[in-house]
């Protein structure tokens, strides 16, 4: 009925607390049935505005259109079109799985046949058939953060914000539940999810980075990756990073550095400047270089140069 | 409401899956009273007494004026049958009622024995037992001047104070001591459980899943404290027969006024307990709120051990927002006295307007937390 209408319309959206500008003037738009990706280091405004999505939260100014519905206007109306999950998977621990189940379907008015129908969803979908029976608390952490997820589609809302949905779960759950979002999205739910975790938001079809409540940068995570253009990146890996980037630092050649682990990340000015020169003058310092070589950027990559240039900015 | 039925459930199987905090619930009550025992010493002053003179004679008058003189009683007015006697006592206008005999003067100049009674309300079995001790005193000290007068010596008998405690003739603490312990109950299971269920779902983000959902705050609310006004209301009932099987409580009022009463009382309790959680964030913060709120309350300024009238001035105002306060005089007046509606219509009331209080608030704070 909304066909080419966006799920989620966001103009010129702002938030002030007294004199703080949570959210400032933001813009964008979420396609139906995309991956969204919301980034943004803490504090930089995302809860505030997935809290003003959600309708929790009257906006300052601007307006939030989320399926169709004015968040500022019917904020109850738009809860009956959303999903939630937060990073701390609400369940209630002392209860079972079924009985989390019914909750949320309780106070979500589902019954009846349509009740049976998406309880066997969930159970299935969060791979927890034949054990309805466990209390919350004994399951695994992906386990519960796949339960957590089936409660919040149990209404099957067109739309789902899923603020922070892998922290603390391992690397396979992570994994499993993004399969998870891709079967949602194909589905044709429309999700907006916020992560820590930049390999993570490389699942999105589009993302959108926010920094002190601006947006810093918005498009594919290619797209984001281009801007990096004509500025090739060098990987250094070396025992003594900190020794590295600071040498590297000195270098005019060298726009800037950043430390991942136990390896030095380098974005260079032009792209004709050959890896093996630097690594002869870092040599030359006395340092050791375990491996050097020219990377493709990595969401962390822009991540790190959107923050930073937009920090810079007045 | 559907919302409600599924908020109430839920919550009622997590009370059963709580066992730390059922026998919390169940316990807690009796230890209470192992701990605070009965030996406490009050220095009582202004008992309300009334005075049955059916002698009318100066001596009489010498008797009633050396009670009153004592700063211990405050005649409250003269009364004329026994039927006023009852009629003061059940309200609790006074404590304590002098009935000088007929014949007392002449009897004393005749040195005949003399008899006076002296009727104390035993509903609170503390004041009850020092308010005979003064009067046995004061009768003991005014007869021998009576004697003197009439020059008798000192050796003849005095005048023998005839005491009859009421309602309580025993004076037994169990019986003054378990409406308190009720109130106790109601205090413990409402207030702190409800302001914890609260502060929990906070605490564990569950509250913030819920507010993203269709279901409003006041179904919200209701869902939450159905399952513990059932749950305080059915402790509140079980100490009540507990007390009548193992400490021989009697029961002389109508059960229908004492669930009413009990119920209006909870119901005050309950959004107490709901207030607090909208102040508190975390529950160790709601837990010592909830307690200085309502256990404490409870025990000093209620009346349930100390009796507010030997309270400073001060003090007693800060009880008239004590709902135990109207609870015991309302309770004790139902169980121990077999009173009807009309002997605490006030108190019903004030309990009435400290419960809507105290909901209008809960929701009015509710309303902004959940927006």
């Amino acid at each position: 009925m909304r066909n080419g209408q966006p799920a989620i319309e966001v103009r010129n959206l702002t938030r002030r607390f007294g004199e703080f500008t949570a959210v400032d003037d933001l813009s964008f738009e979420v396609r139906e049935g995309e991956v969204f990706g919301f980034l943004g280091a803490n504090g930089a405004g995302k809860s505030t505005t997935i809290r003003m999505l959600c309708g929790l939260l009257k906006p300052t100014s601007g307006t939030a259109m989320v399926g169709g519905v004015d968040v500022g206007r019917e904020p109850e109306a738009v809860k009956r079109r959303i999903g939630y999950m937060s990073q701390r998977f609400s369940l209630y621990e002392p209860l079972t799985v079924d009985q989390n189940i019914r909750f949320f379907a309780g106070i979500y008015g589902l019954e009846g046949d349509r009740l049976d129908a998406r309880r066997r969803f969930v159970l299935e979908m969060a791979g927890l058939e034949g054990r309805e029976h466990m209390v919350t608390r004994d399951l695994p952490g992906g386990w519960r953060q796949r339960l957590a997820l089936g409660c919040a589609v149990l209404h099957e809302p067109p739309i789902v914000f899923l603020d922070e949905p892998t922290g603390g779960v391992d690397p396979l759950s992570r994994r499993q539940f993004w399969d998870l979002i891709e079967t949602l999205s194909r589905r044709g739910v429309t999700v907006l999810v916020t992560t820590h975790y930049l390999d993570e938001a490389e699942h999105c079809q589009r993302i959108v980075i926010i920094h002190a409540g601006r947006l810093a940068a918005l498009g594919t995570p290619r797209q984001l990756k281009e801007t990096f253009a004509g500025r090739p990146i060098v990987e250094v890996r070396a025992p003594q990073p900190v020794a590295v980037m600071e040498a590297l630092e000195r270098l005019p050649e060298v726009e800037k550095t950043s430390i991942f682990g136990t390896s030095v990340h380098a974005v260079l000015r032009g792209p004709d400047v050959d890896p093996a020169r630097l690594e002869g003058m870092l040599r030359d310092a006395g340092l050791t270089v375990q491996a050097i070589g020219a990377i493709a950027p990595s969401l962390e990559d822009v991540f790190l140069d959107v923050v930073e240039r937009a920090g810079s900015q007045p | 409401m559907r919302g409600v039925a599924a908020v109430a459930h839920k919550e009622f199987r997590q009370i059963v899956r709580d066992r730390r905090t059922l026998l919390t619930v169940l316990f807690v009550p009796a230890f209470i009273l192992l701990l605070y025992g009965y030996a406490l010493n009050f220095d009582i002053r202004d008992i309300r007494l009334a005075v049955n003179d059916q002698d009318g004679s100066r001596a009489s008058r010498e008797v009633v004026s050396s009670f009153v003189n004592s700063g211990f009683f405050r005649l409250v007015g003269y009364i004329h049958s026994s039927a006023e006697m009852d009629r003061l006592i059940d309200r609790g206008e006074v404590r304590a009622v002098l009935v000088v005999p007929a014949g007392f003067e002449r009897d004393i100049a005749n040195r005949t024995p003399v008899r006076l009674q002296i009727v104390i309300d035993g509903d609170n079995a503390n004041t009850a037992t020092t308010a005979m001790g003064y009067a046995t005193a004061i009768t003991a000290e005014a007869s021998a001047a009576l004697q003197a007068a009439v020059g008798i010596e000192r050796r003849s008998p005095p005048a023998v104070l005839e005491p009859r405690v009421w309602y309580n003739p025993e004076l037994r603490s169990t019986l003054f001591l378990v409406p308190g312990l009720i109130a106790f109950i109601a205090m413990i299971t409402a207030v702190v459980s409800t302001a914890l269920s609260v502060v929990r779902e906070k605490e564990r983000g569950t509250m913030e899943q819920i507010r993203m959902s269709p279901l409003s705050p006041s179904s919200f609310v209701l869902g939450k404290t159905l399952p513990y006004l059932a749950l305080s209301f059915l402790s509140a009932l079980l100490v009540i027969l507990a007390a009548m099987v193992l400490f021989d409580l009697p029961m002389r009022g109508s059960w229908l006024l004492l669930g009413a009463v009990v119920a209006i009382f909870l119901v005050g309790a309950l959004a107490q307990g709901l207030l607090i959680s909208t102040l508190a964030q975390t529950q160790q913060v709601a837990f010592q709120a909830a307690l200085l709120s309502s256990f404490l309350p409870t025990f000093i300024l209620s009346g349930f051990v100390f009796p507010i009238p030997s309270m400073p001035w001060a003090i007693q105002l800060v009880t008239y927002i004590v709902p135990a306060r109207y609870f015991l005089v309302a309770l004790r007046a139902i169980v121990l006295k077999g009173a009807g509606l009309e002997a605490f219509a006030g108190d019903l009331l004030a309990m009435a307007v400290f419960s809507v209080a105290m909901l209008s608030l809960a929701s009015v704070r509710l309303a902004r937390a959940w927006a």
